[in-house]
């Protein structure tokens, strides 16, 4: 009989190996399984579908109609939110107000992460004195709180930029003075962050073999560099959005930010404290809505940030 | 130890240097002082000239930096417009503590205006911090150890919910539970404007009263979002191999969390509280505007509308300073409480 | 000699996002009192977790110990709650484990962490205590000891931090020992003297020791009786010579053919095992060395062998005789 073992090969391919995921595929499933981060999704798409796909069925004419003998009527079918001290709908400006607040939190955000990347970048890649001098600035304006230098510089450039024409509407001036305070005051964070990145990932070989094919420095920051620091800019950018509706509604809550008839959410909250017993829904709206979506946003930023986080290899 | 305090000391004083240009520059384009000042009187070109001699203006902008930063006591100003300088100057410069005069008050010093403030500004944050600390501290070590029950998922829930929300609208909405609903329903209620109840004055037990809902505002969104934190530094700290170790030599779970745990879980409470100063000035502003508190927050509110610039100044710089201060004793204070650096 | 611990048929998972990851497939050993014996096998054979399961320290979820019993001193420690757990650690069974930078905590000083365990359990006041924390320091090899007791973890070396961590283990002169790599993280020179130290002081005490270790080096000097552990299974079992000369088990013998030897040829390559451990996330079903065993049959891929006496004191969990290539 023969008795030598038949041997089995050496190498059984073990299929329960999980093959090799890009970093794409890797993020996306992580943020699949972050319930509350796909539960803040859903509610932002609803959200911006309320303020940019409701104008179909209700008019900004109609949000800025005013009858004083409608004044401060509770919710009802006719005004499912109420009307307010000179007889708007509350909701049809809810809707345009929410038009307003989110356009200038996407666009304050467009502002301060071209600043923060451009500062934090430059700070990172060339050293030195450019960094001395860029992160003394960073951590002077870091040191007084955003909302005092808002308050000053909305007093400052309030009332100084005209209005504006964009896509047929006209959008009063002190809607681009918010964008560009808002994205003044909150570059500095990410700058930190993304020269953080800068100076770890300039040491790097490939940064070295970009050098020595002889690439210009601009082409290296941008081309090589900064798409590998993409992720906590991303995330910074997400939450950057809600801090920036946040901030725009304080502003506006203290009557220096949007400047009436144009609505925001925050703007429509000036004075409410007056109406605090008699008009509740007031700000009660307004304000929900400002609560609703900073928090999906937060849901959303915090689900980002898990799936990106490099550390955690497995799904 | 030392060595690393005195480092810290002279960083910061650069920094605040750099601060008071930035604010400078700043100030100098919000307003017209000579319009402030005169308000529609300064018609005539001579008194316009005579106003802006008066308040340094007719200097370059450096000269204008160094006499609010360290006074002009020390040389002579031209007030007549002859071009000689014969008149002494009067201001001391901020570094003594001289922030110029109220352009709105009638020559009151600023000094005075915001010092009669800060105290009840003071009040609030102080109050805040307290609720801030011991409220994070509870519920991020409480949640931790109850890591994925029904109690730790409602907590993060509602953290999550109490810092997306504007200050303002939790101070509208307590205002009108606590305010107005408990009063409806003949429940005991809490007052909503002031500091105190003028017909009873000014009595301990009312400031304490009125504080509630002023200080319940400005500690939540805080307190949400340093619950999170301290939560996720208690389950690090957890699941660290000394807490093994000290479970291996049989110690009772009280010992283990309670020393083990939350001495090391705690040490980054020290930087919580530099962290928050400036989101606590913050809302102070929006909080005292609302409830009507007398404090520092809505005298910026009053005078910045009145651009009353040495007042704007004074109160911004000093916060400036507030928070780089608070940074450093923060910083010293975790590298005394971490014996690793301490004991370096 | 009575036995001291006896574990049977010890199975430990752990429930992850991932899925179950079977981290301890049913083990059965014995230690008698005063013997020292190694566990050794690769990273992840479950040698650390199946200690830890012993003293229950395996965080419950997502760890749960599915079956076996193990037994101190005749009484089941599976069947004691938590109380009981904690007047048994540190007093009769004490543990020191493999990093002691990340081990002893950072903000307590040495001499706390010393004294706790003796008020603890000897029911010792802080002086008594603290007197005694000086003779320990100083049985350990830590010099000027009196001063040092207010020394935190980070002003000491990691050789003498290793020391310090057997000065707290032995506080309260357990009967058992288990050291989790210990000298994994050191220097080699300062291994040495961690083993020595650690050999005299088990004299000293009549201390048993389950000493576990990737290193069979330091197996030969230390141990009386080995356990080789691969994927979660015991795959042999036998006295230190007769492992040394007489290897049964396949891996076993690949272990031993791997390891540099000063004798050997040259000009010839280092030999390794190809392959790589099966994945702990499969319920394991047949023998879990098959994938990269030269020896294995038809018969290895269905059923998981049992551990089986080969020679006095020797037993092997495997269904082929290496020696002559015929299933056993």
């Amino acid at each position: 009989m023969d008795t030598t073992p038949s041997r089995i090969a050496t190498l059984t391919p073990d299929d329960l190996e999980t093959p090799p995921l890009g970093l794409g595929q890797l993020a996306w499933r992580k943020f699949r399984r972050h319930k509350p981060a796909i539960l803040g999704s859903i509610v932002l798409v609803l959200l911006f579908l309320y303020a940019f796909g409701s104008p179909l069925f209700i008019s900004e004419s109609y949000a800025n109609h005013t009858d004083t003998t409608l004044r401060l009527l509770p919710p009802s079918a006719a005004h499912p939110f109420g009307t307010d001290t000179i007889g708007r709908d509350v909701l049809a400006r809810s809707i345009y107000g929410g038009q307003i607040s989110l356009l200038i939190g996407l666009t304050a955000v467009i502002v301060e992460t071209v600043l923060g990347i451009l500062v934090g970048a430059l700070a990172g890649y060339y050293g030195g004195v450019v960094d001395s001098i860029l992160m003394r600035i960073t951590e002077a304006m870091l040191n007084i709180p955003e909302i005092f230098l808002l308050i000053v510089m909305a007093k400052y450039f309030g009332g100084k930029i005209p209005e504006v024409d964009i896509l047929g509407r006209t959008f009063s001036g002190s809607v681009v003075v918010i964008v560009v305070i808002i994205g003044l005051t909150s570059w500095m964070y990410l700058a930190r962050i993304v020269r953080a990145e800068f100076l770890s990932l300039k040491e790097n070989d490939f940064v070295l073999a970009a050098r020595a094919t002889g690439t210009k420095n601009i082409e290296i920051i941008f081309r090589h560099i900064l798409p590998n620091s993409i992720a906590p800019i991303v995330v910074s950018a997400t939450l950057g959005v809600a801090n920036a509706i946040l901030a725009e509604a304080y502003i506006s809550f203290l009557g220096l930010g949007v400047q009436p008839p144009t609505a925001t959410w925050g703007n429509m909250l000036d004075g409410a404290n007056n109406y605090l017993d008699t008009a509740p829904w007031l700000w009660l709206f307004p304000g929900l809505f400002i609560v609703l979506t900073v928090l999906s946003i937060n849901f959303l930023g915090d689900g980002m940030r898990d799936a990106l986080d490099p550390r955690s290899r497995t799904v | 130890m030392g060595r690393y305090i005195l480092k810290r000391l002279l960083q910061g004083i650069p920094l605040l240097f750099f601060i008071s240009i930035i604010l400078f520059v700043l100030m100098m384009n919000v307003g017209d002082p000579v319009a402030t000042m005169g308000g529609r009187r300064v018609t005539r070109r001579a008194d316009y000239e005579r106003l802006r001699r008066q308040l340094g203006l007719d200097k370059p902008i450096t000269t204008q930096y160094i006499y609010w930063l360290a006074g002009n006591d020390w040389t002579r100003m031209d007030m007549d417009g002859d071009g000689i300088a014969e008149t002494q100057g009067s201001r001391r410069g901020i570094i003594r503590g001289d922030f110029g005069v109220s352009l709105i008050n009638r020559g009151t010093p600023v000094i005075k205006i915001i010092g009669e403030r800060i105290p009840n500004t003071l009040i609030l944050m102080l109050a805040s911090e307290v609720v801030v600390i011991l409220g994070a501290m509870l519920v991020g070590v409480y949640s931790a150890l109850r890591q994925y029950s029904v109690l730790d998922h409602t907590v993060t829930a509602l953290s999550f919910i109490g810092y997306s929300m504007p200050i303002f609208f939790i101070a509208l909405l307590s205002m009108f539970v606590f305010g107005v609903l408990f009063k409806r329903w003949g429940l005991p209620y809490l007052p909503t404007v002031g500091m105190f109840d003028p017909q009873t004055g000014k009595t301990v037990w009312q400031v304490m009263y009125h504080m509630v809902l002023p200080v319940l505002s400005m500690s939540i969104v805080s307190l949400a979002s340093y619950s999170r934190y301290i939560r996720s530094t208690m389950l690090d700290v957890l699941n660290q191999d000394y807490i093994r170790t000290a479970r291996s030599k049989g110690l009772t779970r009280r010992t283990v969390v309670y020393v083990h745990a939350l001495k090391n879980a705690s040490l980054p409470i020290a930087t919580v509280v530099g962290l928050d100063l400036p989101f606590l000035l913050g809302g102070a502003v929006v909080t005292e505007r609302i409830f009507a508190w007398p404090g520092m927050g809505r005298l910026f509110l009053d005078h910045v509308s009145l651009s009353d610039t040495p007042v704007v100044m004074g109160i911004l710089m000093l916060v400036a300073v507030a928070v780089v201060v608070f940074q450093i004793i923060t910083d010293v204070a975790y590298a005394w409480l971490d014996p690793r650096i301490r004991y370096e | 000699m009575t036995l001291l611990l006896e574990v049977t048929d010890l199975r430990t998972r752990f429930h992850t996002a991932e899925g179950t990851v079977f981290a301890v497939n049913g083990i059965s050993f014995s230690i008698k009192e005063g013997e020292t014996v190694a566990v050794v096998g690769e990273s992840g054979c479950g040698k650390s977790v199946s200690m830890l399961s012993v003293l229950r320290l395996i965080p419950i979820p997502p760890g749960e110990i599915a079956s076996g019993k193990a037994c101190y001193c005749g009484v089941d420690l599976f069947g004691k709650t938590e109380a009981e757990m904690e007047l048994v650690r540190g007093k009769e069974i004490a543990m020191i484990f493999q990093d002691p930078m990340t081990s002893l905590n950072p903000v307590l000083t040495i001499g706390r962490q010393i004294t706790e365990t003796l008020t603890r359990h000897e029911g010792m006041d802080q002086k008594a205590a603290e007197l005694r924390a000086v003779e320990l320091l100083d049985q350990v090899g830590i010099s000027d000891p009196a001063e040092r007791l207010g020394d935190y973890p980070h002003q000491f070396s990691g050789g003498m931090r290793q020391r310090v961590m057997i000065a707290m283990a032995l506080a309260c002169l357990p009967s058992l020992l288990i050291a989790d790599e210990p000298t994994t993280a050191l220097d080699v020179t300062i291994q040495a003297q961690i083993v020595e130290l650690v050999q005299s002081l088990r004299d000293k005490l009549h201390m048993a020791i389950i000493w576990i270790t990737h290193d069979l080096g330091v197996v030969a000097g230390l141990a009386e009786r080995v356990l080789v552990m691969y994927a979660g299974f015991i795959v042999e079992e036998a006295r230190v010579d007769d492992l040394y000369a007489n290897p049964r088990h396949p891996y076993t013998l690949a272990l031993l053919e791997a390891l540099p030897r000063a004798d050997r040829r040259r000009d010839r390559r280092l030999k390794s095992i190809p392959g790589a451990p099966p994945s702990l996330l499969v319920e394991p079903h047949g023998c879990p060395f098959v994938a990269r065993c030269e020896y294995a049959v038809e018969k290895c891929r269905d059923q998981n062998p049992l551990l089986t006496p080969v020679g006095p004191e020797h037993r092997i969990a495997c269904w082929v005789d290496v020696k002559t290539g015929a299933p056993r």
